[in-house]
C-alpha cells in the first residue's frame, strides 16, 4: 500500500564509509512539499543521509548501504541513476559553480538531458533564475563568469541551476553555511516559495534556521535518529534529553 | 650582517648555477645559428639535394619529419588521451592500476633506440609495414605515448572533483560529466604533453634509423608505405657518413631541425594559450 503522501520512504537504512558507520538503521518518511529539516552535530550521519538518496555516495568507493529508500514506493536502486539524481537534486554547502558563464551554469543540466534548442534553454534559465531570486540581479549580465558572483548570488545560481532540470525533491546541504545572514535570509524565503513545488529535505547546522524554516524536524547524533516531530513541538517539548541539550546549546 | 653575508652568497650560488645551464644553450644556438644561417635559403628550404647531398636542399627530409611527427601524434594523442581518461575517471585503485601507472611512466625513460628496435620488430618485419612512414611514425608514436598519458594524466587529476560532483548531481551521465566538465578543463594541460611529445618525435633518430629513415632518396614518398628522409638521420648522414659536404651545409640542416621543432612547439602553445583564455576559475 502506497500512501499517495508520501515522497520518500526510508526503511531501515545503515550507511558505512569502509569501517566507519555514518549512519544507523533509520526508517523515516518524507511527505510531498513539506520542509524537511535535518539537525545534529558535525558527523551525525545527515550529509551522508542526503547523499544516499540521490545515490552520490556511489560515487565513493568505500561506500556501502543496507536497508532500501523509496521514492513514489519505488526502489531508487532500480531506477537510472541519472534519472534518479534529475528527480531528486542537491545544493551542497559550498556554492561549487562550474567554470562556465551564469547562462551556461544553467543550461548545463538540461543540456544533458537533450533540450537543445536555443529559446527553449533561455526559457528555462529565465524560469530558473527568478525561481532562485538572481533573474533581476544577473539578467543583463548572463554571459559573465558564474564564478565573478558573490558568495550569495553563487548559491541562489546553484538553486536555479537545479530548479532547471525540474526536479521533484531538492536536497539542501547546509546550504547557507557560508552566508551572511542578508543573503542566508534570501535563501531562506526562496525556501519557503519553492515548497509549495517540491519537497525539500534541508540539512543545517543552525538550529534557527529549522525553527524558521522547517515544517518537520529531526535531531540526529552519531548516525542516529534521536527524536522527530513538527518543529514546533520539537522546540518547545523534546521528550529526549539529548535533544533539549542541542537546542537550547549545551553541545553542539 | 653574518644572515645577510650568507644570503648574498647563496643567492650568487644559484645565481651561478642557472647561469651555467642557460649559457651553453645560447651557445649552442649562438654557433647553429652562426654557422648554418649562411646556408638557409629558399632553394635550400625547398629543393631536392644534388650532387651526394654536396649541395641543393633539405626539402625531403624536412617534408619527412612532418610526416613522422604528424602520425605520431596523430596516433599517440588519441590514444594516450583515451587510455589517461581510462586510467583516472574509470579505474578502480588497486595493485594492478598502480602497476600500470608505475610501468607508464618508466616507458618515458626507456631509451630511445630500444624502441626503434621494437618497431622494427613488430612493424617492420612482423606486421609487415617494411620501412615505411608507417611504421616510423607508430615506432615514434609509441615512444612518445608515456609523456602524452602521463601529462594527460597529470592534467585530468588537476581539475577539481567538484566539476565532476556537481555534473553527475545534475543527472549527467559520467561519460557526459567527462566529455563537458574535465577534458575542455584538461585540454591545456593534454597539450603540454603533446608539446613534449612533439619535440622528442621530430628530434629523435634512433627510432626511425631501423624503421623508416632512408640514407637519400631521389623523389618524394608517394604513400605511408614508401621510405622517407628525415631531418636527425640527414643529419647524422651528412656529418658522420659522407664526406665533404660543406660545413654551412650541416649546420643548416641542425638550424632547420632546431626551427622546425620550435615552430611546432610554438603553435602548440598559441592552442594552449587560446585555451587558457577560455579558463573562467
Amino acid at each position: 500500500m502506497v500512501d499517495d503522501n508520501i515522497k520518500i520512504s526510508i526503511r531501515d537504512l545503515s550507511i558505512q564509509f569502509g569501517e566507519t558507520t555514518a549512519l544507523k538503521r533509520l526508517s523515516l518518511d518524507i511527505f510531498k512539499n513539506e520542509i524537511f529539516t535535518i539537525i545534529g552535530p558535525a558527523n551525525s550521519g545527515k550529509s551522508s543521509l542526503l547523499q544516499s538518496l540521490n545515490r552520490l555516495n556511489d560515487i565513493n568507493p568505500a561506500y556501502h548501504k543496507n536497508g532500501v529508500v523509496l521514492l513514489d514506493g519505488e526502489d531508487i536502486e532500480n531506477l537510472d541513476v541519472e534519472q534518479l539524481r534529475k528527480r531528486v537534486g542537491i545544493v551542497f554547502a559550498l556554492p561549487f559553480p562550474l567554470p562556465l558563464s551564469i547562462f551556461e551554469n544553467i543550461a548545463y543540466g538540461p543540456r544533458m538531458h537533450g533540450v537543445k534548442n536555443k529559446a527553449r534553454l533561455s526559457e528555462i534559465v529565465e524560469k530558473g533564475l527568478r525561481e532562485a531570486y538572481l533573474w533581476d540581479e544577473v539578467k543583463d549580465r548572463l554571459d559573465t563568469p558564474a564564478m565573478n558572483l558573490s558568495g550569495g548570488q553563487q548559491q541562489r545560481l546553484c538553486m536555479a541551476r537545479i530548479l532547471a532540470v525540474n526536479p521533484e525533491v531538492i536536497l539542501f546541504d547546509e546550504p547557507t553555511s557560508g552566508l551572511d545572514p542578508i543573503s542566508t535570509a534570501r535563501v531562506e524565503e526562496t525556501l519557503r516559495d519553492l515548497k509549495v513545488r517540491y519537497t525539500i529535505i534541508l540539512v543545517t547546522n543552525n538550529v534557527a534556521q529549522a525553527a524558521r524554516v522547517g515544517d518537520r524536524t529531526a535531531f540526529f547524533l552519531m548516525g542516529e535518529l534521536i527524536e522527530m516531530n513538527i518543529t514546533k513541538r520539537l522546540f518547545t517539548m523534546a521528550k529526549d534529553k539529548r535533544t533539549d541539550d542541542y537546542l537550547t546549546g549545551k553541545f553542539g | 650582517m653574518k644572515v645577510q653575508l650568507e644570503q648574498k652568497i647563496a643567492f650568487g650560488f644559484l645565481f651561478l648555477c642557472t647561469l651555467l645551464v642557460v649559457v651553453p644553450v645560447l651557445i649552442i644556438l649562438a654557433i647553429i645559428f652562426a654557422k648554418g644561417a649562411d646556408a638557409l635559403n629558399f632553394e635550400f628550404l625547398l629543393e631536392l639535394p644534388t650532387n651526394g647531398m654536396t649541395s641543393g636542399g633539405i626539402f625531403p627530409a624536412i617534408l619527412g619529419t612532418l610526416y613522422l611527427v604528424l602520425g605520431a601524434v596523430l596516433f599517440a594523442v588519441p590514444l594516450g588521451v583515451l587510455s589517461a581518461i581510462y586510467l583516472v575517471e574509470y579505474s578502480q585503485e588497486n595493485f594492478l592500476s598502480k602497476i600500470v601507472k608505475l610501468a607508464i611512466v618508466n616507458l618515458a625513460g626507456v631509451p630511445s633506440v630500444v624502441y626503434g628496435l621494437f618497431g622494427l620488430g613488430i612493424f617492420v618485419l612482423f606486421l609487415g609495414f617494411g620501412a615505411s612512414i608507417l611504421s616510423g611514425s607508430l615506432t615514434l608514436g609509441i615512444m612518445i605515448l608515456p609523456v602524452v598519458i602521463t601529462a594527460s594524466r597529470e592534467a585530468l587529476e588537476s581539475v577539481p572533483k567538484s566539476f565532476r560532483v556537481v555534473s553527475l548531481s545534475l543527472g549527467a551521465s559520467k561519460w557526459q560529466t567527462i566529455q563537458h566538465s574535465v577534458l575542455p578543463h584538461a585540454l591545456p594541460g593534454i597539450l603540454t604533453g603533446t608539446i613534449l611529445g612533439i619535440g622528442r618525435a621530430a628530434g629523435e633518430t634512433a627510432p626511425i634509423l631501423f624503421t623508416v629513415a632512408a640514407f637519400y632518396l631521389p623523389s618524394l614518398p608517394q604513400s605511408i608505405f614508401d621510405q622517407t628522409m628525415a631531418l636527425p638521420y640527414h643529419l647524422y648522414v651528412i656529418s658522420t657518413q659522407v664526406p665533404g659536404i660543406p660545413e654551412s651545409v650541416r649546420y643548416g640542416t641542425a638550424l632547420v631541425l632546431l626551427m622546425l621543432v620550435l615552430l611546432l612547439n610554438l603553435s602548440a602553445i598559441i592552442l594552449r594559450y587560446q585555451f587558457r583564455k577560455r579558463k573562467k576559475w
